[in-house]
């Protein structure tokens, strides 16, 4: 009986109220639970926001505006890899919207979408803060720098 | 060798990118190997500062530094240089100038011409034991605020050390706090602002990841004079190493005592939290800031009231940002006295720049203020990569200004940059070369803004998008006579009506190109052509059929496939503009100079 | 009370300490355009329409958000501020659909008053519009997301007198919206129909749905009145046109409710010329409701009522009141109940 009991219960549920327990009585507790229910989820769904919310007493108008404030929220799941272009002034000037350019047109996809197959997410991002590796992405938190666009395809390549 | 060496390898951000993190291991299996573990230590340390070389090392005590190091090199270093005590000369620094290899740092421009204050332990540290930084006067200016000085005398020494806001608009530090210090509140939060958000400067994260008690040690001094008894490091999330080592130094802190409640015995209490921002480049701006730690969106809100008197949770709040926190510390050491003596009159102290962009020595650059542009970018910088000519810097990322080669000999200090329509911002210095198409980095600088813009006022947030549109149509040709003045009279009321300074200070890399380079502008207009060769709907590329050897190496490198032709069936090279993305490979890669651009 | 003196447009005029640069401007009479200012809500200073120059200020402040100070030297019409404020205008129609011919807040909308004003057509700004679906799915509030100039009225008008926080802003620069969590149609979000946000919205972003092509604002009277749906006695304003009843709007200067009122006070007045509405009484006979006068009606209930009291006693009668009827009329039903009749069977529909 008792495994069964256990199966019931979403692990991931059981994560989020614990990360909610915890910041929910000091100060200005949702941008920690969102970050947290985010590692969580590895999106936020709509249920979850909803479920913040009821936990929380903040309207969940509210938390839809925090969400889609903010670049760090998604709303969707993110693919198997994250690519993260930078496009700071630095990368800027050598070349870094080519770069962009490159893989825009190898992935057949633009700016915070995700590949068909679930591959590859995009997103450009202001700075990585490598300005000296310039231009650079960043690939699963790996960081790629001294970019040509003719190198873009066989670092794509790595990652399946 | 007897002496007692130390190898620093620089574990920042960008080293570690550049494959430092493996090095430190292979070191350390190499040392024990050659039985050297006795008199060699192995430290990772926080940013160098000369990214562009990394992964970086210093050999100490002799001061040597070596670049572009991998892990195939480590066992030659060790075996030249411990052992045998000779130069591992290829990688060695080559000076732009001479074109000779240096080893010692003080020969080396990028660090000779330095004056290192604020990252006097970056690079020298391990950020992550609180023992190197007190055995390095580390605490010693909290020691004396709370052993031998009253608030008052505290406030006093900052005001007379005359420090200015290093986040931007350079408000005096002392003044600041002497105005949450003077609002009457049970409870008072004092903020560290290491929300870095502008592209391009990196000082606050190599401050935060190579030095983080300094900060911690700034923020204690600034409560204490202040009445605060809780603070806030707002930290980017996408700074994880900053985030990580500012936890185990507050961590650290707190056991040492310095961090709590009675610290040192002085009645005094502080703690410390860690707010991770969750992207949004307003929340640099203070209210915006506290909105966000309040769980709101980051909109900025009205002045006044101001923070001082009203800021998070209501109560008197003071934010400074990272590099401003981390001078406190060492005047409380050395005293107003000291500190004066550098910079100028109106700008004291140090500053630190991010030298990037088509420079040769990229990196983190810290000066006195008043030092030259000149001295920053060819004393320090060496030059611009290739040999080409240097066009303009942009100084002060989206809010700042793009200057050109005749205000070379400008004193970096607040009020000399404001007045050429620049500022120091942040410290990012972009350095651009003839290249670098000064439309184009109007626009980019306003496709940022738009992209940042919170949308609550209407002038930022509908105006970025229409500069942007205007400027967009120029780079492709599309602008009109007209659209100068447009932009001009938009760029004015934005600045003049906007709620905050992203808004406020949005045009101005419009403003500062349209002063200095407007003849780009109207190149792009009316000739439809951009001078520098950059904005690719203006260019075109064909390959000479007399010059084309056929070598396909054009086609073969083209990321997309744009390029088609066959030696056997003699079928000429051509480009098929509809794919061409201008990236100029197939220029870069013929080696008959048959590819041409215009 | 303390007074301060300040010099607007060359004029000196005194105002109590605490009061607004725009409030003071108003109180005199001296113009001054405003988006995103009401008086019963926080102010933003976000539409920067109210923009003035200040002798010593950097910049133009907006005046919805600057007080007045003793001394203080206004312009709120020389060509610098007049030429910010058009800019602004032009910004914000560059961004709006020009279907004003058969908008329903033609007459009635602040942005075509001052575009008219500072001469703005929509010309100088060519570029994006936003495209976003018009919200129609119930029978209260048309919603046109593309005419909101996210002046951010409505969600403070939710949040700070309603209560309810259905609103908020969402996104960000451009791309910001104004609309309930995840940007659900309203009849999918746990909204009242209240229609406050309807009645502070400047533009035409949110209408009454059911006055939509019955009449325009010059064409209609307004009528002040009591809202006859419950004893609260809130007032509204009756839009009549051609003798008829169009719809009800807000009257700011309602005395118990102000802007405010239920779904049923904003949007129940189809009853007046509903096919079922009552206006006799109406007696079953032989299995047949057959209208009958007062009188005959009347008589017929105290006769039934005296007999049921006679035979099973008071306590077999209840009566069931109504929150349509005043409060004094309520009282009256339950003195009926337990004087006359002899019990405490009486309850209202509105108890719990």
């Amino acid at each position: 009986m008792s495994t069964a009991c256990e199966e019931l219960v979403d692990p991931k549920q059981i994560k989020l109220d614990q990360i909610i327990d915890k910041h929910k009585h000091g100060n200005g507790p949702l941008i920690p639970i969102l970050q947290g229910a985010q590692e969580v989820y590895g999106y936020l769904p709509a249920h979850v926001i909803k479920h913040i919310s009821k936990a929380t007493r903040i309207p969940v108008a509210r938390i839809y505006g925090v969400v889609t404030f903010y670049a760090q929220f998604r709303q969707t799941p993110v693919g198997r890899n994250l690519i993260n272009i930078c496009l700071g002034t630095a990368c800027h000037v050598r070349g870094g919207a080519k770069i962009v350019e490159t893989i825009e047109k190898e992935l057949k996809i633009k700016d915070g979408a995700t590949t068909e197959d679930g591959r590859f997410t995009l997103e450009v991002i202001a700075c990585i803060g490598a300005c000296g590796l310039a231009p650079v992405i960043s690939i699963n938190n790996e960081v790629h720098g001294r970019l040509l666009p003719e190198s873009i395809a066989g670092i794509l390549a790595k990652y399946e | 060798m007897a002496e007692n060496q130390r190898i620093l390898v620089c574990a920042g951000t960008g080293c570690a990118s550049s494959g430092a993190l493996p090095i430190i291991d292979i070191l350390n299996d190499e040392i024990k190997r050659q039985g050297l573990e006795e008199t060699v230590s192995v430290v990772g340390t926080g940013c160098q500062g000369f990214c562009e070389k990394g992964p970086t090392l210093v050999i100490e005590p002799q001061q040597i530094l070596y670049t572009r190091v991998t892990g195939e090199d480590v066992a030659e270093i060790v075996e030249q240089e411990l052992i045998k005590g000779e130069r591992v000369e290829r990688l060695l620094l080559v000076d732009q100038t001479t074109q000779k290899p240096v080893s010692l740092m003080a020969d080396i421009k990028f660090f000779a011409k330095q004056h290192r204050i604020i990252l006097h332990n970056c690079g020298v540290i391990d950020p992550k034991k609180i023992e190197d930084y007190t055995a390095r006067d580390g605490y010693k200016g909290i020691e004396k605020a709370l052993k031998e000085m009253s608030p008052e005398d505290v406030l006093e020494e900052v005001k007379k050390s005359g420090l200015r806001g290093r986040g931007g608009a350079g408000f005096p530090t002392g003044l600041k706090w002497g105005f949450c210090r003077s609002t009457p509140s049970d409870k008072k939060y004092i903020i560290c602002n290491a929300d870095e958000g502008d592209p391009g400067a990196f000082m606050d994260r190599s401050v935060l990841e190579g030095d983080p008690h300094s900060v911690i040690e700034g923020m204690l001094i600034g409560a204490y004079a202040i009445g605060a008894d809780e603070g806030y490091v707002y930290c980017r999330a996408e700074y994880p190493l900053a985030i990580k080592h500012l936890g185990i130094a507050i961590r650290q802190a707190e056991e040492a005592g310095y961090l709590g409640d009675n610290i040192l015995g002085s009645g005094f209490n502080f703690h410390l939290n860690v707010f991770e921002g969750a992207g949004a480049f307003v929340c640099g701006e203070e209210t915006a800031l506290i909105a966000s730690i309040e769980g709101k969106r980051g909109m900025p809100r009205v002045r006044p009231p101001f923070p001082a008197v009203s800021g998070l949770w209501g109560k008197p709040t003071n934010n400074n940002n990272v590099e401003t926190w981390s001078n406190i510390p060492h005047i409380l050491r050395n005293g107003a006295e000291w500190y004066g003596q550098f910079g100028t009159e109106k700008s004291k102290g140090t500053k630190i720049f991010a030298l990037t962009g088509k420079v040769n020595n990229t990196g983190l650059v810290e000066v006195p203020m008043g030092t030259t542009l000149r001295e920053i970018i060819f004393g320090i910088g060496d030059g611009i990569q290739g040999g080409k000519k240097f066009k303009a810097v942009q100084i002060g990322g989206p809010s700042g200004g793009c200057l050109p080669d005749d205000m070379l000999d400008l004193s970096v200090d607040y009020d000399t940059l404001m007045q050429a329509g620049a500022m120091v911002g942040s410290g990012g210095l972009v350095i651009m070369d003839e290249t670098t198409c000064m439309v184009d980095i109007a626009r980019y600088f306003l496709n940022f803004t738009k992209k940042e813009s919170c949308g609550k006022c209407t002038p930022c947030r509908e105006g970025t998008t229409r500069m942007y549109e205007i400027l967009d149509r120029i780079t492709k040709g599309e602008g009109k006579e007209e659209d100068l003045d447009t932009l001009e009279t938009l760029a004015l009321t934005i600045k003049e009506t906007s709620l905050c300074g992203l808004g406020q200070s949005a045009p101005n890399p419009i403003l500062a190109t349209l002063k200095y380079f407007r003849h780009e502008y109207e190149a792009h207009i009316r000739n439809h052509k951009c001078p520098a060769h950059n904005c690719s709907a203006l260019l075109s590329y064909t390959i000479d059929v007399e010059k084309c050897k056929m070598c396909s190496l054009c086609a073969k490198n083209c990321p997309t496939n744009c390029i088609s032709g066959d030696k056997k069936t003699n079928t000429p090279y051509v480009i098929d503009e509809d794919k061409c993305i201008k990236c100029g490979t197939c220029i870069d890669k013929c080696k008959f100079g048959a590819v041409s651009r215009a | 009370m303390e007074w301060l003196t300040l010099t607007i447009d060359g004029r000196e005029v005194s105002v109590p300490k605490g009061t607004t640069v725009l409030d003071a401007c108003r109180m005199n009479n001296i113009p001054i355009p405003t988006l995103c200012h009401a008086p019963e809500l926080t102010s933003a200073g976000a539409c920067r329409l109210c923009v003035v120059q200040i002798e010593g200020m950097r910049n133009l402040p907006p005046s919805c958000v600057t007080q007045a100070t003793q001394g203080m030297k206004v312009e709120t019409q020389n060509p610098k501020v007049r030429n910010a404020r058009k800019v602004i205008l032009e910004l914000l129609v560059a961004n709006h659909p020009l279907d004003c011919m058969t908008c329903q807040k033609m007459g009635d909308c602040s942005l075509a008053e001052y575009a008219y004003d500072y001469g703005v057509n929509g010309e100088v700004y060519q570029g994006e519009k936003r495209n976003l679906p018009i919200d129609s799915g119930n029978p209260f509030i048309l919603r046109d997301q593309n005419k909101c100039i996210l002046c951010g009225k409505c969600i403070k008008a939710c949040s700070e007198i309603q209560g309810k926080s259905i609103l908020d802003f969402s996104h960000r620069g451009f791309d910001t919206q104004v609309g309930p969590a995840f940007n659900l149609p309203y009849n999918e979000s746990d909204c009242d129909f209240c229609g406050s946000c309807v009645s502070v919205c400047p533009v035409g972003a949110l209408v009454e749905k059911q006055m939509v092509g019955k009449g325009r604002p010059w064409e209609v009277s307004k009528v002040q009145t009591t809202c006859p749906f419950c004893g609260v006695g809130c007032n509204f304003d009756l839009n009549v046109k051609d003798g008829k009843v169009i719809g009800v709007t807000s009257n700011p200067d309602a005395p118990v409710n102000g802007k405010a009122l239920c779904v049923k006070g904003r949007f129940g007045m189809d009853m007046i010329y509903s096919d079922n509405r009552l206006t006799t009484p109406l007696i079953r006979k032989d299995g047949v409701l057959v209208p009958a006068e007062w009188d005959e009606a009347l008589d017929l209930i105290a006769t039934k009522l005296g007999e049921i009291k006679k035979t099973h006693g008071p306590n077999s009668i209840a009566a069931l009141s109504s929150a349509h009827c005043t409060n004094e009329e309520n009282y009256l039903m339950q003195k009926f109940m337990r004087a006359v009749i002899g019990t405490n069977n009486i309850d209202h529909c509105a108890r719990t």
